[in-house]
């Protein structure tokens, strides 16, 4: 198997006169984090697979500027904001998906108010599109029968109402889908949302990732899945403080997907 | 001398209404303290979105339990009204169950009257066990103590006894009727006070009417305190909810508004033909202040939010620092905005109409920051309240004023901001090593 990821640049692309159909946004955690590169990868190997025409933006991209936002810095979000529009609009993008549901949420929603119209879309969303085409064919294979409990993430779920495409993904790999105590509408933050996964947290009796990982927990699931990097962080940590990492592996939807089909 | 009853009851009906009349004006002249925003838009949908949640009472429903015996009091409250029509009608007027000629109907209605009074009455007691006796997690927290607690009991008696009265009135009337007591029509049904007017057998048909017109003033003197206590209470959801939810956010709840005076200040730093060195024009308006630290920095439908707030503490109960034990709980941020608005207003009538600086403000006087930096942005209690408020946008509005009109977020923010404007990710790395997880293995 050619193990060679296949990932243009936007640049690249553009210098031999081609336009892709989408772009794929990275996103800081997805360039940066050592767990969520092998999200990304893993995406980038399903992308391949399926033969999606794509680009990303390499260093040309730079934070959406959420963060920001939600600690209150909206003059550097707006900075980070017009300043990526500036670089995307120069490429004509516009399609864009994404593994992250911050750079999701803020792309899709806070973007088009300053010049940034695309149609974006999460990669859940996106993967779920390439089973309906029939890019990819999921066998469940590796994950029949595996009790496999998914983790809402706040800026996909509550914020953008994306509950279903992660889940019907998760059901087309004949898994045992689990739902926690607290899901969907209602789903317990993991704790690292609105800037918290960059500062200590404040007083209390205990960790929110803790708490949503007891939840995961009363549920007996072999497997924790998340949709999102900072989740995926979070739940990891949660799941290590309660010394069961290693029974419970915490797995982003696009890795379930890249495994089962033995990329 | 007949009249003298008429005019005691057209009187207590012009001071209970003018006196709410009063309130109603205060209530909104505080709300437009709030700066404006335009809510005009998608007037359909608005309309929809009332219907369901408000009046279909939608959200409720999500704890079965307390949504269920809700629903029980506001039908209650909603039907047994007509009953009040009636009675208005009566006093003024000097008749007597004037509605009684619909015949059937009028049965019908008297029934079902009764019958959901004694609902309303279990309904009470359950709700009375449920924050007394056993102790609901959510009605116990630090921000319940005192007055809240008070004046969640106090709605509940005060409902009860509306509801005893009424029934004890109609069982006297039943009685009347079946003495053929003069002016005591025989209509009606009664379902439930037939079993009151057992206590009356026996009674002169004077003391029946003693008991039979006391119950009726006090049931109509009672309604008119408890219009006039709305204002001073959380009761006062059962008539902002309507407003509220029709000016709910129909937005993405992860959308954030864009500040418009911070993307004119961004516009005019990347336009290259600006110089950045030139002085600032003389007549260069003063910079707005952003973001908020007092109640007057807020937009009214955010102020509508806080005296909206029912205080049930869904919000609370869903929050993922509550129920950490931080010290963020999104319905004190409700309650404390309320507070201070209620504050401002008192210190505005006070001070002839114009408002005196009084060394308060919504920021550290009620809120405090260690409240606002524990919030996650997760939107479970804008998801949770029943009534549409959204306790988040003012958490966020007031984080806006710390970091950029105060430079005032935790160090550990300051250093992730720092790493977004130097190397565009909120961690140290050099924006050009943006791609080498394509090389790593
Ligand atoms: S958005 Fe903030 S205040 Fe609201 S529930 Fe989440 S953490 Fe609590
Ligand atoms: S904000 Fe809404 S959910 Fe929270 S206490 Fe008030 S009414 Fe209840």
């Amino acid at each position: 198997m050619g193990n060679e990821l296949k990932v243009p640049t936007m640049a690249e692309l553009f210098a031999a006169g081609q336009q892709p159909e989408v772009l794929f946004w990275v996103g800081c955690a997805g360039s940066f984090d050592d767990r969520a590169k092998k999200i990304t990868k893993a995406f980038v190997k399903i992308l391949n697979k399926a033969g999606v025409s794509f680009a990303v933006l390499g260093t040309e991209e730079s934070c959406t500027g959420d963060p920001a936002k939600r600690a209150g810095n909206e003059f550097l979000f707006q900075m980070q904001a017009v300043t990526n529009i500036e670089v995307m609009n120069g490429y004509g993008i516009k399609k864009v998906v994404t593994a992250c549901p911050h750079c999701f949420n803020t792309l899709k929603n806070e973007y088009p108010g300053l010049g940034g119209n695309y149609d974006v879309m999460h990669h859940t969303q996106f993967l779920t599109k390439l089973v309906e085409e029939g890019k990819i064919t999921l066998e469940g294979g590796s994950y029949k029968g595996k009790r496999i409990t998914y983790h809402d993430p706040c800026y996909l779920g509550r914020a953008n109402n994306v509950y279903e495409a992660p889940r019907d993904l998760i059901r087309k790999l004949d898994a045992e889908l689990v739902e926690m105590k607290s899901c969907k509408q209602r789903g317990l933050c993991c704790g690292a949302g609105g800037a918290q996964m960059f500062k200590e947290p404040e007083k209390g009796d205990k960790d929110v990732n803790v708490e949503r990982t007891e939840q995961a927990l009363e549920k007996k699931p072999e497997i924790i899945a998340t949709a999102c990097p900072f989740c995926n962080t979070m739940m990891t940590d949660g799941v290590k403080s309660k010394e069961k990492e290693t029974s419970i592996a915490v797995v982003d939807i696009a890795e379930l997907i890249a495994t089962a089909e033995n990329l | 001398m007949d009249y003298i009853p008429n005019i005691v009851f057209a009187l207590l009906l012009t001071a209970g209404i003018g006196f709410f009349i009063r309130n109603i004006k205060k209530l909104s002249r505080n709300i437009k303290l709030g700066k404006d925003v335009d809510v005009s838009d998608n007037k359909s949908v608005r309309w929809k979105n009332m219907a369901k949640i408000a009046l279909g009472q939608t959200k409720m429903v999500v704890r079965p339990i307390p949504g269920i015996l809700h629903i029980i009091v506001y039908l209650g409250f909603i039907i047994i009204n007509i009953e009040v029509l009636e009675i208005i009608i009566d006093g003024v007027f000097g008749t007597h169950r004037i509605f009684a000629p619909l015949g059937r109907g009028y049965n019908f209605l008297i029934g079902s009257f009764e019958i959901l009074a004694l609902l309303v009455i279990v309904a009470i007691a359950m709700f009375w066990l449920r924050r007394n006796i056993i102790k609901i997690k959510r009605f116990l927290k630090p921000e319940m103590e005192g007055w809240p607690k008070k004046d969640g009991n106090m709605i509940l008696y005060i409902e009860l006894v509306l509801m005893f009265l009424f029934l004890t009135m109609n069982g006297a009337d039943y009685q009347l009727q079946q003495l053929h007591a003069e002016h005591y029509t025989v209509a009606g049904a009664f379902p439930v006070s037939q079993f009151i007017a057992q206590f009356f057998d026996g009674m002169a048909v004077s003391t029946l009417i003693l008991i039979e017109r006391t119950c009726w003033w006090l049931h109509i003197i009672g309604i008119l305190c408890f219009l006039n206590y709305l204002y001073y209470s959380k009761h006062l959801h059962i008539l902002l909810a309507f407003p509220n939810t029709y000016y709910g956010n129909l937005k993405p709840k992860g959308q954030f508004r864009n500040l418009e005076a911070v993307t004119k200040e961004v516009k005019l730093m990347m336009d290259p033909s600006v110089d950045p060195f030139a002085a600032a024009a003389e007549d260069a308006p003063i910079p707005e202040k952003f973001g908020a630290s007092d109640v007057m920095d807020l937009s009214w439908v955010q102020l509508l939010n806080a005296y909206t707030c029912t205080e049930c503490g869904r919000c609370t109960s869903e929050c993922p620092a509550n129920q950490t034990g931080k010290m963020l709980s999104p319905r004190k941020i409700m309650m404390d905005t309320r507070d201070r608005l209620e504050e401002v207003g008192k210190n505005i009538d006070s001070n002839k109409g114009t408002f005196v600086t009084d060394g308060k403000q919504l920021l550290d006087s009620y809120i405090t920051k260690e409240e606002l930096w524990a919030c996650t942005s997760c939107n479970a209690c804008v998801e949770a309240c029943p009534v549409s408020i959204d306790p988040l946008s003012i958490i966020m509005d007031m984080r806006q004023y710390l970091v950029m009109e105060q430079s005032a977020a935790p160090s550990d923010l300051n250093n992730m901001m720092g790493n977004i404007e130097n190397n565009g990710a909120p961690w140290p790395f050099n924006q050009m090593d943006r791609l080498n997880w394509k090389t790593e293995s």
